[in-house]
């Protein structure tokens, strides 16, 4: 990714199946972003300097993917490697013009080949939204836990362990919390199979 | 009854005192019955409800149908239970409530015993029954259970004595501790009642018997919201029974002897209404404190332990003591 | 020396006071609490992994389930979430029979939760007052979707049914109803001294903390933090209204107690404006294509059920069922507290601070 040209970075949601609204994207402000940055305020033009200063501060290839979801109010919704998720979540809650100090949602997703956990951060003062994606392979997941920074995401990130079987190093107890404790596998995967067919 | 009580303790006396308490343990049984089915009809009047009125007219006998359940249902026990001590604590916990019944005169004539020390009797005889719901608590070997035991210790310590200091202005302005004679030392008006020159002394021990007989908001030990049923956890059937019918009976017990103690027992409220038998009222006062118990747990929610404790050590027991000293000046300074 | 000893006890799962099948294991010295270590999952249906298998209006009844106190904002969040997916206009009227059943409901689910924290705390009557004012709520949903609890009423683009003649007088007329009797019920129960030193002071916390644990609803409000989505994110018709969001700043259980019986008094505000407002006329539901399949791409709609910021994020890869469907269930959020909250409380508080946070064991576990 990192090899790429920045303003590919941006725009470069390949992944079809996730985000589609894509194509609705303006295409117009993202060129006039590049010349004056400060002076066209939109969510596309944000978006891309929000990723500027990630890579400038966490690292070149922290984001993945940077996208607009178009439904859901123009939320700016980013992709980040997993190596670099509690870089990237401290610097989003400490940084002052996010501060994001709730943690609205976590949800564990299985994409097929990949399996990922997104977080809905807001901050209750500057009321900025982010979605951030985080993924990690099929065999042997894992993602670092943000129960530290956000003690809300202790049952959450409990739940998607149960439910998807992803380890979270860093969570201070890690156990299942729905099902029983000797259950197998992972129910929300979708090649669970439950053992009884009728259910 | 009286000259009975004098006389040397034949087989045909001891027959008579059977008879008679088996004819009173009926009429507290019939009171039980009624006061259950009472409580569940005002309660329920005072939540929009109807109460019971399905078993027999107007639902009264809806208390026999429950007893009945209960005297047909399997008498568990748990395994791992203390089961001598598990069987005993339901019989310790009744006798002394049936037993302080018999110092309770009801007119001038209709008493069991007028003990000289009777007040003293009811006090020492009725913290007896905690013995039996900490052993019911303990032997039952369920943790709510324990902890109910262990709250009815302290709160009947921490309630004990104010409800006996509360008394004791009573008893100074009677000169004895009969309660006859405390009966017999109120006047055919209501003030000339204990209860307006006892005040304070009323007010503490209404609120220490209702922490006695661990009536809301003072029933903590069988708080069902926190310790599911407290002592009684794993009671079923004539067992249970016997705790609930413990309770009220205690209920009869104290209800009687505020009527006594205050509220000037068969004497009329007014001297012009003395051709009303004394019997009756009596019973009109004892009707009014059931109901001021019935009442109160339709309205209060309940004290947390360490309230209850403090409520107790640190404003009742100061209280009843200023009494005493109130009192004692009193009787120094108009009396002698 | 004194050997004491620590008591393992298991409040749970079938205790009288942790509203439904919740267990609590406490490490107990005496009464104090030294560790509890909340156990969850005996209601677990697997709703989310049920929704795959449902296309979305099926999936509609099983948020009735989740919590069952307040099924209609349950409703409501679900068909948002797929209307802001697909773009769907609601119809005027429609949007105002979801505001109104979903405020109603709000004063339904405070009115249970009322009646059961009293009773919680030892107090048995509001428990019966508090039942005979829902009735009267229920009793109109009755007539509205012939449901009384379950109410699977809310469709995506509109509502299933629409008012019968003479339902929106009726909640016209529950309005002053209702005031009379929270007039009643505040002098009855808000000024008590055992219940007020019941409350007062118990399950503390501050601003700093709520956030950090994502609470929402009353547990973060009564910490001073205005965040009611109602405003903040406003959804439905509920810019047109006038409302205030009560707030209060001890975060304690009184604080919880006196915003959420405040909550109700604003809701019957809303709801008067609202039946002012009624339009006349017009349809129930919107234009919605006759199978149902968002395009493929992701949404996260929330709203503020009476417990709290309720979210559900869908995952569409533009079939008819959801590839991933996933409800924020405010009561799961909210319970993380409590094992912080216990330390150090006696068992009664316990019951005090978990009535307090106001739980629905059906949402928690989902």
């Amino acid at each position: 990714m990192s090899d790429k040209p920045e303003e590919l970075s941006v725009q470069s949601s390949q992944n079809e199946q996730e985000l589609s609204s894509d194509a609705k994207q303006p295409m117009a402000p993202k060129n006039i972003a590049e010349q004056t940055e400060h002076v066209v305020d939109t969510p596309q033009s944000r978006l891309e300097q929000l990723v500027e200063q990630l890579k400038h501060d966490i690292a070149e290839d922290v984001v993945d993917e940077a996208v607009i979801n178009e439904v859901n109010g123009q939320l700016p919704t980013i992709t980040i490697k997993k190596e670099h998720w509690l870089a990237t979540a401290r610097w989003f809650q400490l940084e002052e013009e996010w501060s994001c100090d709730y943690l609205r949602n976590l949800a564990g997703v299985d994409q097929g080949d990949e399996l990922e956990v997104v977080y809905h951060l807001i901050s209750l003062q500057t009321r900025r939204e982010i979605a951030v994606h985080v993924k990690t392979e099929r065999e042997q997941p894992w993602i670092p836990s943000v129960t530290p920074l956000w003690p809300t995401a202790n049952w959450n990130e409990r739940e998607v362990y149960d439910l998807l079987g992803i380890d979270f190093p860093g969570h201070p107890d890690l156990r299942r919390i729905m099902m029983p404790d000797d259950w197998v596998g992972h129910p929300l995967r979708k090649d669970y199979d439950p053992s009884d067919s009728e259910v | 009854m009286t000259e009975l009580l004098q006389q040397a303790l034949t087989w045909q006396n001891g027959l008579i005192f059977l008879g008679w308490a088996i004819v009173f343990l009926f009429i507290v049984l019939g009171f039980v019955t009624y006061a259950i089915y009472f409580e569940r009809k005002v309660i329920g009047w005072m939540q929009f409800r109807h109460g019971p009125t399905r078993v027999g007219p107007l639902g009264l006998l809806q208390s026999v149908a429950d007893v009945l359940k209960l005297l047909i249902k399997e008498d568990t026990i748990p395994q791992k239970a203390d089961r001598t001590l598990f069987i005993l604590a339901p019989i310790i916990t009744f006798v002394p409530a049936f037993a302080v019944l018999a110092v309770i005169p009801y007119t001038p004539s209709l008493y069991f015993a007028d003990l000289n020390v009777g007040l003293l009797y009811y006090a020492a005889l009725s913290s007896l029954s905690t013995i039996g719901i900490i052993l019911g608590g303990w032997a039952s070997n369920n943790k709510y259970s324990l902890m109910g035991g262990m709250r009815s210790a302290a709160q009947m310590i921490s309630y004990e004595i104010p409800l006996v200091i509360s008394v004791v202005g009573v008893v100074m302005l009677s000169g004895g501790l009969s309660l006859n004679t405390i009966v017999e030392g109120q006047g055919n008006n209501f003030w000339e009642w204990n209860l307006l020159p006892q005040m304070i002394g009323f007010v503490v021990f209404m609120i220490a018997a209702v922490s006695e007989l661990n009536r809301t908001p003072f029933d903590l030990p069988e708080a069902e919201s926190e310790l599911v049923a407290g002592y009684h956890v794993e009671y079923s059937g004539f067992r249970f029974a016997f705790f609930m019918l413990a309770e009220y009976v205690y209920v009869f017990a104290i209800a009687s002897l505020t009527t006594v103690l205050f509220l000037g027992g068969w004497h009329p409220p007014l001297a012009i209404l003395d051709f009303i038998p004394g019997l009756l009222w009596f019973m009109l006062k004892f009707v009014f404190v059931v109901f001021f118990l019935f009442w109160l747990r339709a309205t209060m929610p309940r004290i947390r332990v360490d309230q209850l404790m403090s409520f107790g050590w640190k404003v009742l027991l100061p209280l009843a003591l200023i009494n005493i000293f109130v009192t004692a000046a009193y009787i120094e300074l108009f009396l002698k | 020396m004194i050997r004491t000893e620590e008591l393992l006890l298991n409040v749970g799962p079938q205790h009288p006071s942790t509203h439904g099948v919740f267990r609590i294991v406490l490490k107990l010295d005496g009464e104090i609490i030294r560790e509890a270590t909340p156990v969850m999952g005996y209601l677990h249906r697997g709703t989310e992994k049920l929704a795959e298998q449902l296309n979305y209006t099926q999936i509609i009844p099983y948020t009735d389930r989740m919590d069952y106190v307040s099924a209609m904002t349950n409703n409501y969040v679900l068909v948002h979430a797929v209307e802001k997916m697909m773009n769907i206009e609601v119809p005027e009227r429609a949007e105002f029979m979801r505001l109104i059943v979903m405020e109603l409901q709000r004063v339904a689910s405070h009115l249970v939760w009322w009646g059961t924290y009293l009773l919680d705390i030892g107090a048995m009557s509001p428990f019966l007052y508090a039942f005979r004012d829902r009735e009267v709520i229920i009793d109109l949903f009755n007539e509205l979707c012939g449901a009384r609890l379950t109410y699977n009423y809310m469709r995506v683009g509109g509502v299933k049914w629409d008012a019968p003649s003479g339902w929106i007088d009726k909640v016209r007329d529950f309005i002053p109803y209702m005031r009379k009797r929270l007039k009643e019920y505040d002098k009855l129960v808000s000024g008590n001294e055992i219940f007020l030193a019941r409350i007062k002071d118990v399950g503390k916390y501050d601003a700093q903390t709520a956030i950090a644990y994502g609470l929402s609803g009353a547990n973060l409000r009564c910490t001073g933090v205005n965040w009611d989505l109602r405003k903040q994110e406003p959804y439905s018709l509920y810019e047109r209204f006038d409302f205030d969001v009560p707030l209060s700043f001890n975060g304690d259980c009184y604080d919880r107690y006196t915003i959420r019986i405040e909550e109700i008094v604003q809701s019957l505000r809303i709801l008067e404006q609202a039946v002012e407002q009624f339009p006349s006329g017009g349809e129930t539901m919107g234009k919605v294509p006759r199978v149902i399949r968002p395009p493929a791409g992701e949404v996260y709609a929330r709203i503020e059920s009476p417990r709290g910021e309720i979210g559900c994020y869908i995952v569409s890869k533009g079939k008819a069922e959801p590839y991933r469907l996933k409800f924020r269930r405010p009561s799961f959020v909210n319970l993380q507290i409590l094992p912080e909250l216990l330390v150090g409380q006696s068992m009664t508080n316990l019951i005090t601070i978990l009535g307090g946070v106001d739980i629905v064991v059906g949402e928690v576990d989902c």
